[in-house]
């Protein structure tokens, strides 16, 4: 009896492991298919979301007026809070030179809601996207996140190649 | 002025190239100046080798666990161990992947083959199910997180009758059939999603999370590990495994005197009495029942595999593409402001409505036949547990439960013999030292 259940252990654990291809995986959101509902912030079990926005500078028009950056109607073109569609300000606006403007990503402040993203795909060129940063993902064995995503954005990756960045898609 | 009219531009531009999103409507600037366009930093994920620091971990916890429980025979070894595993599995590695887990990893994997399962979840669903085969349990006593949290808070443990723990492990049985198949149909791994712990190894979780391990960690202080007894999917495998193992705790070193002193050390019920011959009319009546069950067996898959049968549509529920076309059945009742994220995503995404109905039919389908076939296995299982109950074992002496032992080690310090060995034992080290 014993040797039967630890023969067919063996067979089981070898069956198992020769389907098992070689490369790790971890979570990675597919930025063609998230909708930036909000989600992310709210889902990951750690109370700092690890999806935070991603600037895909190579894609980016560098506008003066940006909608990622500022809210619907702005009352001026200025790094005014009111202004911000960051909820946390995470989003440093710098010049560069006549009428281009620089947006990078403070990430500390990131808190992943992409409401940014939805302001940049809505009507810019959708350079910012959501990922999820694997300096603080524990790469849970069901993401959280993944469970709840409503447009199956999340996906298992080779631990290689873990982002998924818009440009290079 | 100036906003305003770029606003209208641009969303003159927008609507020029509404559905495309792959299509730049800014373009990138040329820069005068030396402005270089950076690239987005990309930190990289958990190196490979902590998988390798983890297995050796884990089979080092392992062979220790055995030892002190089988060669050693001591408890405080057990506890020391267990505060470490707690450490180290639970709070260091936020209880991720865990072996109990990995059920939910390998049915995915061996139903998908597009899913390539990990090494280590290979290995660490494997490895305590190879040791408990030579041990017993020693899993579940020392190494298990999830097991050690419900062993610190057991103040008050209650006698359960045998009746109700055996009644109560069908829902261990049920939740590892369902979470086999929502894992094989790749709708989610519920064990995860359910860990009643992990909200403590992460200090985070969302609510419902939260009310499922206050509420297990409330009943821990008076039943014995509810969990590992009445839920934990891999426990019902580690019981039958536990059944042939090679070695297992015995409660006495030696021969039993049957002093009743460890009757009540057990607080899982995992202790048994030794048995008196029954009377000849109890032994008909006893065979009379047995017959009565095993001819029942048959009825109860039956009436498991058509119950199994009506629920299927309900428990397709959870794979999103069957919620997706349901939505989808009802995108008429839904409002501009009501319209769900997932209705929003399906619009984005350009499917037709035709491909999630086929996708849904698809998966509907085989839901009808896995949850059949769980119903039929249920209806096995129960039969099974009652057939169980009416079997007569005979025993001679107290003896620790072959599958319900958790190999935890209380039981040696009540018994005589064990004290007697122990004195023997730290007497023959004083005199060779």
């Amino acid at each position: 009896m014993f040797a039967g259940v630890l023969a067919a252990l063996g067979a089981a654990a070898a069956g198992v492991f020769a389907r098992s291809k070689k490369p790790r995986l971890v979570w990675q959101i597919n930025p063609l298919k998230c909708i930036a509902c909000g989600k992310c912030a709210t889902h990951c079990v750690l109370n700092e979301s690890a999806v935070k926005c991603v600037h895909a500078y190579a894609m980016c028009g560098y506008c003066d007026l940006c909608t990622g950056y500022f809210v619907p109607e702005p009352k001026a073109l200025s790094t005014a809070a009111e202004n911000q569609l960051c909820p946390t300000g995470a989003i440093i606006r710098t010049f560069v030179e006549d009428p281009y403007f620089h947006y990078t990503i403070d990430e500390p402040l990131c808190i992943g809601c992409g409401k940014c993203v939805k302001g940049c795909s809505a009507f810019g060129n959708g350079s910012l996207f959501l990922q999820v940063r694997h300096d603080r993902c524990l790469n849970c064995n069901e993401c959280a996140i993944a469970a709840a995503c409503p447009s199956q954005a999340f996906e298992r990756v080779p631990a290689d190649s873990p982002y998924l960045l818009k440009d290079q898609l | 002025m100036r906003m305003r009219a770029g606003l209208i531009f641009m969303l003159g531009l927008c609507l020029l190239s509404s559905a495309a999103l792959s299509i730049q409507r800014f373009p990138p600037p040329q820069f005068e100046t030396d402005y270089t366009i950076p690239s987005p930093t990309t930190p990289p994920p958990r190196s490979a080798t902590f998988d390798i620091i983890d297995t050796a971990v884990l089979v080092a916890a392992l062979a220790l666990a055995s030892w002190l429980v089988l060669k050693k025979r001591s408890r405080r070894g057990v506890f020391w161990l267990m505060i470490f595993c707690l450490l180290y599995f639970g709070f260091w590695r936020r209880g991720c992947v865990c072996p109990i887990g990995a059920i939910g990893n390998v049915s995915l994997g061996l139903f998908n083959p597009e899913y390539a399962i990990p090494w280590i979840v290979v290995a660490f669903f494997f490895l305590p199910l190879v040791f408990t085969l030579f041990f017993g349990r020693t899993f579940c006593g020392s190494v298990c997180p999830l097991g050690a949290v419900q062993d610190f808070v057991l103040l008050r443990p209650l006698a359960i009758p045998r009746w109700l723990e055996t009644a109560l492990r069908l829902l261990a049985w049920l939740y590892l059939s369902l979470a086999v198949l929502y894992a094989a149909t790749a709708s989610s791994l519920v064990i995860c999603r359910y860990d009643p712990f992990v909200a403590f190894f992460r200090l985070g979780a969302n609510p419902l999370l939260w009310v499922i391990s206050i509420s297990m960690i409330v009943i821990a202080v008076f039943v014995g590990r509810p969990y590992c007894r009445f839920l934990c999917p891999l426990g019902v495998i580690f019981r039958q495994v536990g059944r042939v193992s090679k070695h297992r705790v015995t409660i006495t070193p030696d021969e039993c005197i049957q002093c009743r002193l460890c009757e009540n050390a057990c607080p899982f019920g995992a202790i048994e009495k030794p048995t008196v011959e029954w009377p000849t009319d109890e032994h008909v009546k006893g065979r009379r029942r047995l017959v009565l069950l095993i001819l029942l067996l048959p009825v109860l898959a039956f009436v498991g595999a058509g119950v199994g049968y009506w629920a299927h549509p309900r428990l397709a529920m959870s794979h999103p593409d069957v919620r997706l076309a349901q939505m989808l059945q009802h995108k008429d009742h839904y409002t501009e402001q009501t319209l769900p994220d997932e209705l929003e995503a399906f619009n984005a995404a350009g499917q037709t409505a035709e491909d999630v109905y086929q996708k849904a039919e698809q998966k509907l389908g085989q839901f009808a036949v896995g949850g059949t076939i769980v119903g039929l296995w249920m209806g096995l299982i129960a039969g099974g547990s009652l057939i169980g109950q009416s079997i007569f074992w005979k025993r001679s002496g107290y003896e620790a439960h072959r599958s319900g032992c958790f190999a935890c080690g209380r039981c040696y310090k009540a018994c005589p013999v064990h004290r007697q060995w122990l004195n023997n034992k730290n007497q023959n080290k004083q005199e060779s030292a």
